[in-house]
């Protein structure tokens, strides 16, 4: 395959103890089919679950068309969020400024809704054509008296992950607006999104061992909850790539610590109760963290055998966002008789792509920010039978004959916690041992 | 809680400056899919990342099939110095990765307000061999603040022709078909029915065996459809082109006549029982043929099963959202049917969509209601819903809110459909996709008859 220079450094295989570095957390290539989104798509995805504020994005059509209701996140209230707002700029808001469009669009949608808080966010154009966001937010908080939050996301300004800060940065403005007071044992849960009902599960779990979730940043979040978070004595962050930010400003201004978890497979769901119990060093918490692990495991155990015995020996491909996900999911691929042979991420940065070379056998391909190309050549080498990514690949995965996994925003059931532990399994059997295979040339073969 | 946010028409909220719900999108993903229709082909999207992204991920989920398309990866340094870098170093990589025999870009929001002159690089590229010897790249200006997604397949169907279409001594006794934006399957339908006829062709773009592909084994970065380049050349020696709507398809036509002196006639697109009647009439009259018995057939059997099911058709309401080329001719086979079109919005501008839904409606179907442009989105459609009910609802998949609040039947119809399959294999052009249409509409409205009537009128025979 032909490979450019610049990209050689972005690819690379285990192989024993002397590993070459992975170059990540580059700027893509221009001309790259990269997987990659931009500074908007990461603020949207991370703000869009907070469910009682108003998301208005000021721009032309497409930055609203393409981000209306993108992600299953799931409300256990609230909806306003799910709906498309957007000022729609047309030339000749261009030409002269679309300030005005933004100030009316802005009133006539608090009149309207009356929401808790409003996010604008700010798109490519409307950074260059000059309008002043900021001022417009300000002036409209003052007459409304509604919280009205600027998020600075112009797509050019750097990756996605560039986004996910962005999008902290305007959560970190609405930190500390209150002072109610909170039970001891409480923490905020940072960077679940509630896909498919995930946060419900892990709130269950918490609240089963007597831990007081103060906020849930942004999985089915409220403003109000945001607002009190500075009250918990710990953060709890997933996905650490988005909401790393907002946890380590909250250290620095309020000294809340942060522990870095995962909830996906057993052994990382497990510890992220651990790590809880443990950092409030009450043995109670302990105890009853030991008692629901056992009680979860005394049923999932034995009901994921049968798909062990089955799957034993297969071969997986990851390439997801983030490269901490991608841990997890070689810990959990490993539970269910998979190994894992190649293995990537759009975003991974040199920590996360450290912690995959200790955990994955010899000879497994890590990539960071592919292309379809690459990602196809990988996959064939190494014959995987299924891939596990988002929804630009799953139609290449099928077009080469692998089984796929949403792990992404297209998931469906749950996959975090323990019966998520489940349903992965049954996802991956089920996608990996279809019958449909026998009719492809590869299945034919 | 999810759209009980939207209120009546009466009780309407002030909007100047908002959108909600919008029906449309922005021109890139529209020139993204016309290119995906020549062969060889790579987009290359001229801008942000994500715009890229978005638009790939938007095809990707209404086809299930892989969309490529490269992006000029834009940063901060190339808003403040302009993209020429971007580009020409995209070029390069791009011919030399993935080996495309042909780069159509387009332009966003973005480098057209930082003032980017595609043609100006691309002439750059040539000069200094970014664009290797015997490759090709054509390029759209495809502002996202200007029109909409169709616009944007406009544009880029012109900038492709304006590359590729050249007058040579010789006339081929074959037309141009500008199909327009339409599904890979009712391209295929197309150019069934032009081969019923024994017409020769040369349609552009033609998507399918691009976004339909069979299931190999194989990943293909260039699936075996697409519109080649000598077809593409050719199209200046043909005797017509006949170009399917015009929203669509209107300025390539004009630009292809302006260029190569091919003659053109705009038709609507194919939808329904007259347009379909116009298109043949037209294709036939072009090649001096007459109408071949077995398409005549295809047009008695849709137009028996009209007759056989008429009841449950006439006087039924429906709200339609979409395109304009696919709303004028739909509303017509509407009304065609008996049926009551009583509320269209586009989100698309353009004046001539008003006059032909006055022609078509203002007599039959007073008491309807259409818009396009600014604010013509899925609010205000549900608005007048609520205000008052339809029987049916037509449209893409947004429209699904809407349907589940109100509890009103759902034929998904025109892009995206991010939630079912079917559009990629099953045409809606032609006689026989009106007979699928009929036939969806059919079992949609009597489906819910079924599911709501009370048990005493609940009926084996329908």
């Amino acid at each position: 395959m032909a490979l450019l220079e610049e990209r050689k450094k972005q690819i690379a295989t285990v192989v024993g103890a002397n590993q070459l570095e992975l170059d990540c957390g580059k700027k893509s290539l221009a001309g790259s089919v990269s997987q990659r989104a931009c500074v908007f798509c990461g603020s949207r995805v991370v703000l869009y679950p907070v469910t009682d504020a108003l998301h208005l994005i000021h721009g032309p059509v497409g930055c609203a068309a393409y981000t209306w209701d993108i992600r299953g996140s799931l409300s256990s209230g609230p909806e306003i969020n799910r709906l498309s707002f957007t000022t729609d700029l047309r030339e000749k808001d261009v030409v002269f400024g679309g300030e005005p469009k933004l100030y009316s669009a802005l009133c006539e949608l608090i009149d309207a809704y009356k929401p808790e808080a409003a996010f604008v966010y700010s798109t490519c154009i409307v950074g260059v054509i000059g309008d002043d966001v900021d001022a417009i937010c300000r002036r409209v908080s003052a007459e409304k008296g509604i919280d009205v939050l600027p998020v600075m996301s112009e797509g050019f300004n750097g990756t996605k992950k560039d986004g996910y800060k962005v999008a902290c940065e305007a959560l970190a403005k609405l930190v500390g607006t209150t002072d109610v007071a909170v039970p001891e044992f409480s923490i905020n849960i940072l960077g679940d999104f509630n896909l498919a009902g995930e946060l419900w599960m892990l709130k269950d779990y918490y609240e089963k061992m007597g831990v007081n979730l103060v906020a849930t940043i942004t999985g089915d979040a409220r403003i109000h909850q945001i607002r009190n978070a500075h009250k918990a004595k710990l953060n709890v962050v997933q996905c650490s790539g988005s909401m790393i930010h907002l946890a380590k400003h909250m250290k620095e201004v309020y000294g809340i610590p942060f522990i870095k978890v995962s909830y996906f497979g057993i052994e990382d769901m497990s510890d992220a109760l651990y790590e809880v119990a443990s950092f409030f060093k009450a043995p109670e918490l302990m105890q009853k963290a030991q008692d629901l692990v056992r009680e979860e495991l005394k049923d999932l155990l034995p009901a994921l055998a049968p798909y062990k015995k089955i799957l034993q020996g297969k071969k997986a491909a990851i390439y997801v966002g983030g490269a901490f996900k991608a841990i997890s999911l070689v810990k959990a691929l490993r539970l269910i008789g998979i190994s894992t042979v190649v293995v990537g991420s759009q975003t991974g940065n040199k920590e996360d792509y450290d912690l995959l070379k200790q955990l994955c056998d010899d000879g497994t391909i890590m990539v960071d920010d592919s292309n379809p190309v690459e990602l196809s050549e990988f996959v064939k080498e190494k014959s995987a039978d299924l891939f596990i990514g988002g929804v630009k690949e799953r139609p290449i995965a099928h077009k080469l004959g692998l089984g796929f996994c949403d792990h992404n925003h297209e998931r469906k059931e749950a996959l975090a916690g323990y019966l998520g532990m489940l349903n992965f399994a049954k996802e991956v059997h089920a996608t990996v041992m279809s019958p449909v295979w026998k009719f492809t040339k590869k299945g034919r073969k | 809680m999810l759209l009980r946010h939207t209120k009546k028409a009466s009780e309407s909220i002030e909007r100047k400056g908002l959108t909600i719900n919008p029906a449309k999108t922005c021109q890139p993903v529209g020139a993204m899919y016309a290119a995906l229709g020549v062969h060889g082909c790579l987009p290359h999207s001229h801008g942000s990342q994500g715009c890229c992204s978005y638009h790939r991920t938007a095809l990707t989920r209404h086809y299930k099939e892989p969309v490529m398309a490269a992006t000029s990866s834009f940063t901060e340094g190339s808003s403040v110095f302009g993209g020429q870098a971007n580009l020409l170093q995209g070029l390069s990589n791009i011919y030399s990765i993935y080996e495309p025999d042909i780069v159509a870009i387009h332009s966003t929001c973005l480098s057209e307000t930082i003032g980017d002159d595609l043609g100006q690089i691309v002439g750059k590229a040539r000069v200094e061999g970014q664009i290797p010897e015997g490759k090709h790249a054509v390029y759209a200006a495809t502002p996202s603040y200007v029109g909409s997604h169709v616009t944007g397949f406009s544009n880029m169907v012109k900038g492709i022709i304006d590359y590729f279409a050249y007058k040579t001594e010789e006339v081929k006794k074959q037309l141009n078909i500008l199909p327009g934006w339409v599904e890979p399957s009712d391209m295929r339908e197309i150019k069934r029915m032009l081969k019923m006829m024994k017409v020769k062709y040369v349609m552009l773009p033609d998507t399918s065996d691009v976004l339909d592909e069979p299931m190999t084994g194989k990943f293909k970065m260039f699936p075996e459809g697409g519109t080649t380049i000598p077809q593409m050349a050719s199209m200046g020696d043909s005797i017509k082109t006949i170009a399917l709507g015009e929203w669509c398809s209107k300025d390539s036509a004009i630009h292809l006549e302006n260029k190569c002196k091919v003659p053109f006639h705009i038709a609507d697109m194919p939808i329904g029982i007259k347009a379909t009647d116009r298109f043949v009439q037209v294709v036939a009259k072009a090649f001096r043929i007459s109408v071949p018995d077995s398409l005549t057939k295809e047009r008695g059997r849709l137009v028996d099963a009209i007759v056989d099911m008429q009841q449950y058709l006439f006087g039924k309401r429906v709200a339609l959202f979409g395109d304009p080329d696919q709303c004028i001719s739909l509303t017509e086979f509407l009304v065609d049917m008996g049926m009551k079109p009583v509320y269209i919005v586009s989100g698309t501008p353009g004046k001539a969509f008003e006059k032909r839904m006055a022609s078509i409606l203002d007599k039959k179907v007073p008491e309807a209601k259409y818009m396009n442009g600014e604010r013509a989105d899925l609010f205000l459609l549900h608005q007048w819903i609520k205000d008052e009910g339809v029987d049916l609802i037509i449209g893409n998949t947004y429209g699904k809110y809407i349907a589940r609040d109100e509890n009103i039947p759902f034929l998904r119809f025109g892009f995206p459909i991010l939630d079912r399959i079917g559009h990629s294999y099953f045409p809606t052009v032609g006689y026989m996709g009106g007979l699928r249409l009929l036939e969806k509409m059919l079992s949609l409205i009597m489906d819910h008859e079924d599911a709501t009537v009370a048990e005493e009128k609940f009926e084996l025979v329908m």
